[in-house]
C-alpha cells in the first residue's frame, strides 16, 4: 500500500487530521493512566487481611449506667456466647482489621532513641489471634500466663511500674522484616512506650485498622492484655453466620437489657466499608474510560464518514481507473492507522507526563512499561473498528460515480 | 438577521441528525462530567462560616517533652486540658471555646423507646455565640453554668423532634447516663461543612445532637471521642485527664479583626515562654495561629480523589471538545459550495462567520442543556455513594450559572476554529468546481 498519496491527501486536511491525532493522543494518555489507577485500586481492594474471612462477626456495644464489675460481666457474656451453636471462638478485643477505630503507637529499637522507628497498631484481648484466625509462622502464640488486665497495666504505667506491663508480643512478618531485615525476629526486643517487649511469635499476616499508606498496612503487634472495651469478635462457621449474629445479640440483650448495641455486623461488611471509596473511584474511572473510548470511536466514525462523502468522486475515479474495492478499503484503513500511530506516539509522551504529575501529587508509583504497548494496541484496534464502517461504504462506491457530474 | 441565521442553523443541523446528535452528546457528556465533579469540589472546599471565617483562629502550642523534638516541626493539633483552660480563662479574644467530641447514653422518658447513644459536643459557653449557632428555642448556657458544672443541655432540632415531638422542650428533663439534665436550648438546623471545629469525627460529618458543658461531662466521666496524643508517661488514663500530658481538646478563638492575629500570636508566644520558665513546657516556644480556612488546608480536608476526579473530568471535556471541533470543521467544510455561493452573492466574511457561530452556539446550548441534565444525574449518583460528604452534593445557583457559561463558552470556542476556517474559502474556487 502506498503511503505517500495518503500523506499528501492528509496534508490537504491538516487541521482535521491534526484534531484526530490530538483526540487519539489525549484519549490514549488519559486511558493509560486511568487503567493504571484502576489497577492500583483493585490491588488495594484485594489486600490480604490475614484473618478468617467470612467467619467473623463484630458486635460493638455499650452498657448504660455505672460499669461496676465489668470483668465478671464480660466473662459471663463470653461464656454465654460460646454456648451458641456454631460459635467457634469469642474474644473481647480492642479493634478489628479494617475497622475505623485503632490503637497506634511508636516503636523504638533502642530505649535511648529520640524518635520512634515507626508507628504500629496494637491488637489486644484474650484469644484475639485465635478468634481472628491468624496463621502463626514462627515461635509461639500468646499464652494465658502472659496476659494482664488492661486496667492494671494502665495503673502500672501511670506510676512507671515496669513489672505491671506486658513483656512479650507477637508481631507480623511484615513488621519483623521492616524492623530487622533478613534476621530472625524471635527473641528480639522492641520498646513500646519505652517499655521493653520480647518478640515470642510471628504471624503471617494481620492487617491494621484505619490506614492510608499500603506500605504500613501490616505494621501490627499484639499485646497480651485482657480488655473490656465494648467490642466482641465472634468466629463462626460461615453458613450460620447471620443466625449466630442474631442469637448473639439476643443473648447479650437478655443478660443485660440496659445495654445499647451500637453495631452488629459480619466482618465482611467492615472490609467492604473500608474500601468503599476505592470501589467508587475504580467504578468512576472505568466509566470515564469507556466514555472516552466511545466518544473517540464515534469521532473517528463521524470524520471518516465525512471524508468518504467528500471524496466520493475521487473514489469513483480511482475505481474507474482500475482500483479494486479492497484497494479503497485499505486506503482508508491505512489512513486511520497512520493517524492513530502518530496520535498514540504523542499520547505515550503525554501519558508519561501525566504519570509524573500524579507521582508528584498523589504518591503513585511509576506507570509500568507494559501499559504502553497494551494501550497502543487497544487504540489501534478501536481506530480500525471505528473506520471499518465508513471504509466499507467507501469501497461500495461504484465506478460509475466518476462519470456523473455532481 | 439573527433569526434567519438561527433558522439556517436548525435546517443544517436537521439535515444530518446522527451527526448533530453525536456533537450534542459529546458536549453534554463532557459538561455533565465536569460539572458533577466541579460541584462536588465546590461543595467540599466551601467556607463553613461565611463572613466570619477570617476572624476565627485555631491556636497551636507545643507542650511536648524533648523526646522526638525536631526544630520547626508542626506543633500538636490539639491542646491539653491545662493549656486549654488557661487560654479559655485568659479571654484574649472576642469569643473562645474549648471542646471535644463524645457520645452520651440517652434514656428517653417514653416507654417503648430503647436507650441510645447520641453524638455529643462537650464545650464551653461561648461556642454558640462564636459559631453563630441558630437557636429554635431557648439559649445556650452561661459561664456560671460552666463553672458550676451545671446539668444543662442544648439539643438539636432532630433530637427534639425525636424525644419531644418538636415542641418547645426548654425546662424539660433529659436523662443521660445516670443524671438528669435540664434542656435549656434547642438548635435550629445547623450543619457547617466541613465539620471544621473537630475533624477527628470525619471531615464532613453532621454536627452533634447534644451539647453540654465540658466541665459537666468531665465530672460525670462521659465518654469522649476523637484522637488523643500523649507523651512521656501519659497513658490517657480516664481519671486523670485534667493533669495528663496528653492533647485531646480543640480550642477556637474569634478575634475582633484579622489584624489582631499578630497580637494574639504574641500572647501565645509569651504564654509558651512562661510555661517553659515554670518547667511545664520543655521545647522552645513553637506556636501557630492558622485562620479557619488555613486550618482546613493544613488538614487537607478536600479528599485527593475528588481533585483527581475533577482533573479527569476536565480531561474528558477536552477530548469531547476536540471531537466536536473536528466534526464541526468537517461539516462546515463540506458546505464550502453553499458558503461560496453566499460569499459570491455579497455576504461578507464576517456575516458567514456569524452564521456559522450561531450554528455552533445552537449545538453548545443543546449540549449545555443535556450536560445540565447529566450533571443532575451525576450528582444523584454521587449522593448514592457511601462517603460522608455524599449528601452534600447539590447544584446551587452559582454552579448552575457556571454550567451554562461553560457549555456556551466551550461550544463557541469549539465553533471558532471551524467557522474561521470555513470563512477562508475563496468563493471563485468553489463556484468553479460546481
Amino acid at each position: 500500500m502506498d503511503i505517500l498519496p495518503i500523506l499528501s491527501t492528509l496534508r490537504r486536511h491538516k487541521i482535521t487530521a491534526f484534531l484526530v491525532i490530538i483526540e487519539i493522543a489525549l484519549t490514549c494518555a488519559i486511558v493509560c493512566n486511568a487503567v493504571f489507577l484502576i489497577n492500583q485500586r483493585l490491588d488495594r481492594m484485594h489486600m490480604t487481611s490475614g484473618v478468617a474471612e467470612h467467619e467473623l462477626l463484630e458486635i460493638l456495644f455499650a452498657d448504660i449506667g455505672p460499669n461496676k464489675n465489668q470483668k465478671a460481666r464480660t466473662a459471663e457474656d463470653l461464656a454465654a456466647l460460646r454456648q451458641i451453636p456454631g460459635v467457634l471462638q469469642v474474644s473481647s478485643a480492642n479493634q478489628v482489621p479494617f475497622g475505623n477505630s485503632s490503637w497506634n503507637g511508636g516503636i523504638k529499637l533502642d530505649r535511648n532513641q529520640r524518635v520512634s522507628t515507626l508507628n504500629a497498631t496494637t491488637y489486644t484481648g484474650e484469644n484475639v489471634l485465635q478468634t481472628l484466625g491468624t496463621q502463626l509462622v514462627e515461635g509461639r502464640n500468646l499464652q494465658p500466663d502472659d496476659y494482664m488486665d488492661f486496667d492494671d497495666v494502665v495503673r502500672a504505667a501511670s506510676v512507671k511500674d515496669a513489672k505491671g506491663i506486658p513483656k512479650v508480643t507477637v508481631i507480623t512478618q511484615s513488621l519483623a522484616q521492616r524492623l530487622w531485615p533478613g534476621q530472625q525476629p524471635l527473641g528480639k526486643v522492641i520498646y513500646y512506650a519505652d517499655y521493653p517487649m520480647t518478640v515470642v511469635g510471628v504471624v503471617k499476616h494481620l492487617v491494621r485498622p484505619a490506614f492510608t499508606d499500603n506500605a504500613t498496612a501490616e505494621f501490627t503487634m499484639v499485646l497480651p492484655m485482657r480488655i473490656t472495651q465494648g467490642l466482641y469478635i465472634i468466629r463462626t462457621d460461615p453458613q450460620n453466620r447471620d443466625a449466630v449474629l442474631k442469637a448473639a445479640v439476643a443473648k447479650m440483650k437478655a443478660i443485660n437489657p440496659h445495654r445499647v448495641i451500637l453495631k452488629q455486623r459480619p466482618w465482611d461488611e467492615v472490609r467492604s466499608n473500608f474500601f468503599q471509596n476505592d470501589r467508587a473511584m475504580a467504578g468512576l474511572l472505568v466509566g470515564v474510560c469507556i466514555a472516552l473510548l466511545v466518544v473517540t470511536a464515534l469521532g473517528i466514525v463521524g470524520l471518516g464518514s465525512f471524508w468518504v462523502a467528500q471524496r466520493r468522486r475521487q473514489i469513483g475515479v480511482r475505481r474507474a481507473l482500475g482500483a479494486t474495492r479492497r484497494n479503497i478499503l485499505h486506503y482508508f484503513q491505512t489512513e486511520n492507522f497512520l493517524l492513530a500511530t502518530i496520535g498514540i506516539a504523542l499520547g505515550m509522551v503525554l501519558a508519561y507526563g501525566i504519570n509524573l504529575m500524579l507521582m508528584l501529587h498523589y504518591e503513585l508509583p511509576r506507570l509500568p512499561a507494559i501499559y504502553f504497548p497494551v494501550g497502543a494496541l487497544s487504540l489501534w484496534v478501536i481506530g480500525q473498528l471505528a473506520v471499518l464502517g465508513p471504509a466499507m461504504r467507501a469501497a461500495a462506491v461504484p465506478p460509475v460515480v466518476a462519470t456523473r457530474s455532481v | 438577521m439573527f433569526g434567519y441565521y438561527l433558522d439556517l442553523a436548525l435546517r443544517s443541523l436537521r439535515r444530518n441528525k446522527t451527526l448533530t446528535a453525536l456533537m450534542v452528546l459529546a458536549i453534554a457528556l463532557g459538561i455533565g462530567a465536569s460539572m458533577t465533579t466541579l460541584t462536588v469540589l465546590h461543595v467540599l472546599s466551601g467556607d463553613p462560616m461565611p463572613g466570619r471565617s477570617a476572624t476565627l483562629f485555631y491556636p497551636q502550642l507545643d507542650p511536648q517533652d524533648m523526646d522526638g523534638y525536631e526544630p520547626g516541626k508542626e506543633p500538636m493539633q490539639q491542646v491539653t486540658w491545662i493549656d486549654g483552660m488557661n487560654l479559655l480563662h485568659a479571654k484574649r479574644g472576642l469569643h473562645q471555646a474549648l471542646m471535644t467530641g463524645g457520645a452520651v447514653p440517652v434514656q428517653p422518658a417514653q416507654s417503648g423507646m430503647d436507650p441510645f447513644y447520641a453524638d455529643a459536643r462537650y464545650t464551653s459557653d461561648d461556642f454558640f455565640a462564636m459559631f453563630q449557632v441558630p437557636f429554635l428555642f431557648g439559649r445556650g448556657w452561661s459561664e456560671a453554668d460552666d463553672n458550676d458544672k451545671a446539668r444543662v443541655v442544648v439539643i438539636t432540632r432532630t433530637l427534639n423532634d425525636k424525644l419531644f415531638a418538636g415542641k418547645d422542650s426548654t425546662g424539660q428533663t433529659l436523662r443521660m447516663g445516670d443524671s438528669a439534665f435540664r434542656v435549656i436550648g434547642v438548635l435550629d438546623s445547623w450543619r457547617p461543612n466541613p465539620h471544621f471545629y473537630d475533624m477527628n469525627m470525619g471531615n464532613y460529618v453532621a454536627s452533634e445532637d447534644v451539647f453540654l458543658p465540658l466541665t459537666t461531662a468531665r465530672e460525670l466521666r462521659f465518654d469522649h471521642n476523637g484522637s488523643m496524643d500523649c507523651w512521656g508517661t501519659g497513658g490517657g488514663d480516664e481519671e486523670h485527664l485534667e493533669t495528663a500530658p496528653c492533647v485531646w481538646l480543640q480550642f477556637w478563638v474569634q478575634l475582633s479583626s484579622t489584624g489582631d492575629a499578630a497580637a494574639y500570636k504574641e500572647y501565645l508566644l509569651h504564654y509558651s515562654q512562661e510555661q517553659k520558665a515554670m518547667g511545664r513546657f520543655q521545647r522552645p516556644p513553637n506556636v501557630r495561629l492558622p485562620a479557619l480556612m488555613e486550618w482546613l488546608d493544613i488538614n487537607k480536608v478536600v479528599p485527593g480523589d475528588v481533585r483527581l476526579q475533577t482533573w479527569l473530568a476536565f480531561g474528558f471535556l477536552l477530548v469531547c471538545l476536540v471531537n466536536t471541533v473536528g466534526l464541526m470543521l468537517a461539516k462546515f467544510l463540506r458546505r464550502s459550495g453553499e458558503l461560496g455561493v453566499r460569499r459570491a452573492l455579497g455576504a461578507s466574511k464576517r456575516e458567514v462567520f456569524a452564521q456559522l457561530l450561531v450554528e455552533s452556539g445552537v449545538i453548545g446550548l443543546a449540549g449545555g442543556a443535556g450536560g445540565l441534565l447529566l450533571a443532575f444525574l451525576g450528582l444523584w449518583l454521587v449522593r448514592k455513594q457511601p462517603s460522608d460528604y455524599a449528601a452534600l452534593a447539590h447544584l446551587d445557583m452559582s454552579m448552575l450559572l457556571i454550567t451554562f457559561l461553560l457549555a456556551v463558552g466551550s461550544s463557541l470556542l469549539a465553533g471558532l476554529l471551524p467557522a474561521w476556517r470555513a470563512c477562508q474559502i475563496t468563493p471563485a474556487l468553489q463556484l468553479k468546481s460546481q
